[in-house]
């Protein structure tokens, strides 16, 4: 049995649990608890350690997503969830600029662990406040070359085509590997 | 699409930056407890801005150029053409009274100061709305952004947000974006903005940077990020470490491409089945 990850990450509130539960066969296993802290209490519940969903490919082979806690004060989780990660997804509430900051940092700490492949996703468009994909590239800082593509977590076939979208990106880099390994040759 | 926020969230310079990417036309609202401004963009430049206490008025910006007085604009602005300032423009050229580069330069410098106030407001709520322009009677002077974004985070008196932009000094290093020297050519550079261009390379860190031209952590953060968000340079990871940090991860070469290529290919299938 094979067992592969992708690791969904963003900020507080982004909607990484509901991305991860409009895909996974199990009901999510997640780690949810009553939020405290006043300043966050825009919602009942947050993520503490992880969210975790799986779909099965076949009999031997496994997809896990993982979704990291989105408040700072467990970062501590981050690295030992990226491990090993075949990629992983930047999840965005396109309609809180207030937390843009932070996603670019959350982006920053991920593409530091390891060379892997990932995609934004600019969450939430179905509401009338979100930033546009195209400003949310600039305000984030993307790289050209990286996709950024409007989700909406709670609509099943936006949340395949995000994962697709980063799957594609990881043949790309398959393939272009591939190719510097037969010019090698 | 709404693009809509606090200044303390996303800061004027972002913000500018955006709409000039992104060659955006409309018009731009900002407004504080005390203030209020608009900004008018076609294609990416700025065209007109006014505050809530200035109604922008050519009259108005010619008594603070100090080419008109306060009677002379008091009067002008009692009758109804001097409320058109294309018309009042022309009227004033034919009289002699001003030329057409006293205009320009007087629209111009009127709007970069209410530009570059907005640079100093760190609290305010924003709202973009596209395609929105200002009436055709009003004199639109196109300013490239580039110039105002560099000056303006010249004037950046703002520490904190500077730290924070750029947090890490030891652990950061420049290079020049694709697009750098066709903007060097279209920009003009203070001395030191040149001393750190001088620098710019990827074995250099920020810090060696800043050592290497005797500038303050605070100076050189102030070039650094004016130079970031005019496009000139990008921060990437310095090389030297590079090469610490190259640890072969899991997805790599271990493993043959060939059945990491076909087990993408079945979590798509699966995915798109779903
Ligand atoms: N309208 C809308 N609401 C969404 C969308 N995605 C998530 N939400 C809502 O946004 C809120 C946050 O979603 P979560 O999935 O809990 O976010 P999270 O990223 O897991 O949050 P933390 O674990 O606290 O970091 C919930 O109320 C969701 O129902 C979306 O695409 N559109
Ligand atoms: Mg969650």
């Amino acid at each position: 049995m094979q067992a592969v990850k992708i690791v969904i990450t963003g900020p507080f509130n982004a909607g990484k649990t509901q991305f991860i539960r409009a895909v996974s066969e199990i009901d999510v296993v997640s780690t949810e608890s009553k939020i405290t802290d006043p300043a966050e209490r825009i919602k009942e519940e947050t993520t503490v350690a992880m969210d975790f969903g799986r779909i099965t490919i076949e009999d031997d082979l496994v997809l896990y997503l993982f979704g990291t806690p989105g408040q700072r004060r467990f970062d501590f989780m981050w690295e030992i969830l990226s491990e090993g990660m075949l990629g992983f997804i930047v999840m965005v509430d396109s309609t809180r600029p207030e937390t843009f900051r932070e996603a670019r940092y959350i982006l920053q700490v991920f593409r530091s662990y390891a060379p892997t492949p990932y995609v934004v996703a600019a969450n939430k468009q179905d509401l009338s406040e979100a930033w546009s994909p195209e400003d949310l590239r600039i305000a984030l800082k993307v790289d050209p070359e990286v996709k950024v593509i409007p989700c909406v977590a709670t609509d099943k076939e936006q949340v395949k085509n995000v994962l697709l979208e980063l799957l594609y990106t990881i043949l790309e880099r398959l393939e272009l590997e591939e190719a510097g390994a037969e010019m090698e040759h | 699409m709404a693009l809509k926020g606090n200044l303390r969230d996303f800061s004027t310079t972002q913000l500018l930056n955006l709409i000039h990417l992104a060659r955006k036309t409309g018009c731009l609202t900002v407004r504080t407890s005390s203030e209020a401004a608009r900004l008018y963009f076609r294609d990416g430049k700025l065209i007109h801005a006014h505050t809530a206490n200035h109604d922008g008025h050519l009259a108005t910006m010619l008594v603070k150029a100090g080419k008109l007085t306060n009677e002379q604009a008091q009067k002008i602005m009692a009758r109804p053409e001097g409320r058109n300032d294309v018309q009042l423009g022309m009227l004033l050229i034919k009289a002699g009274h001003v030329s057409r580069e006293d205009i320009i330069q007087s629209v111009r410098r009127y709007m970069l100061d209410i530009v570059y106030t907005l640079f100093g407001w760190y609290d305010g709520e924003f709202e973009f709305t596209p395609d929105a322009l200002p009436s055709a009677d009003r004199i639109l002077i196109p300013v490239n952004l580039e110039q105002v974004i560099l000056e303006g985070s010249r004037r950046l008196q703002e520490h904190e947000r500077l730290q924070d932009e750029l947090p890490d000094l030891d652990h950061t290093a420049l290079r020049f974006t694709n697009g750098a020297d066709a903007r060097l050519r279209a920009v003009n550079l203070t001395v030191e903005e040149w001393r750190v261009i001088s620098f710019v390379s990827p074995r250099n860190t920020i810090r060696v940077i800043a050592q290497a031209n005797n500038m303050d952590d605070f100076q050189v953060r102030k070039v650094v990020y004016g130079l970031i968000q005019a496009g000139i340079v990008e921060l990437v990871r310095p090389t030297g470490q590079m090469a610490a940090l190259g640890v072969p991860g899991e997805f790599g070469a271990e493993k043959p491409p060939a059945i990491k290529r076909s087990l993408i290919e079945r979590l798509i299938n699966r995915i798109k089945r779903i």
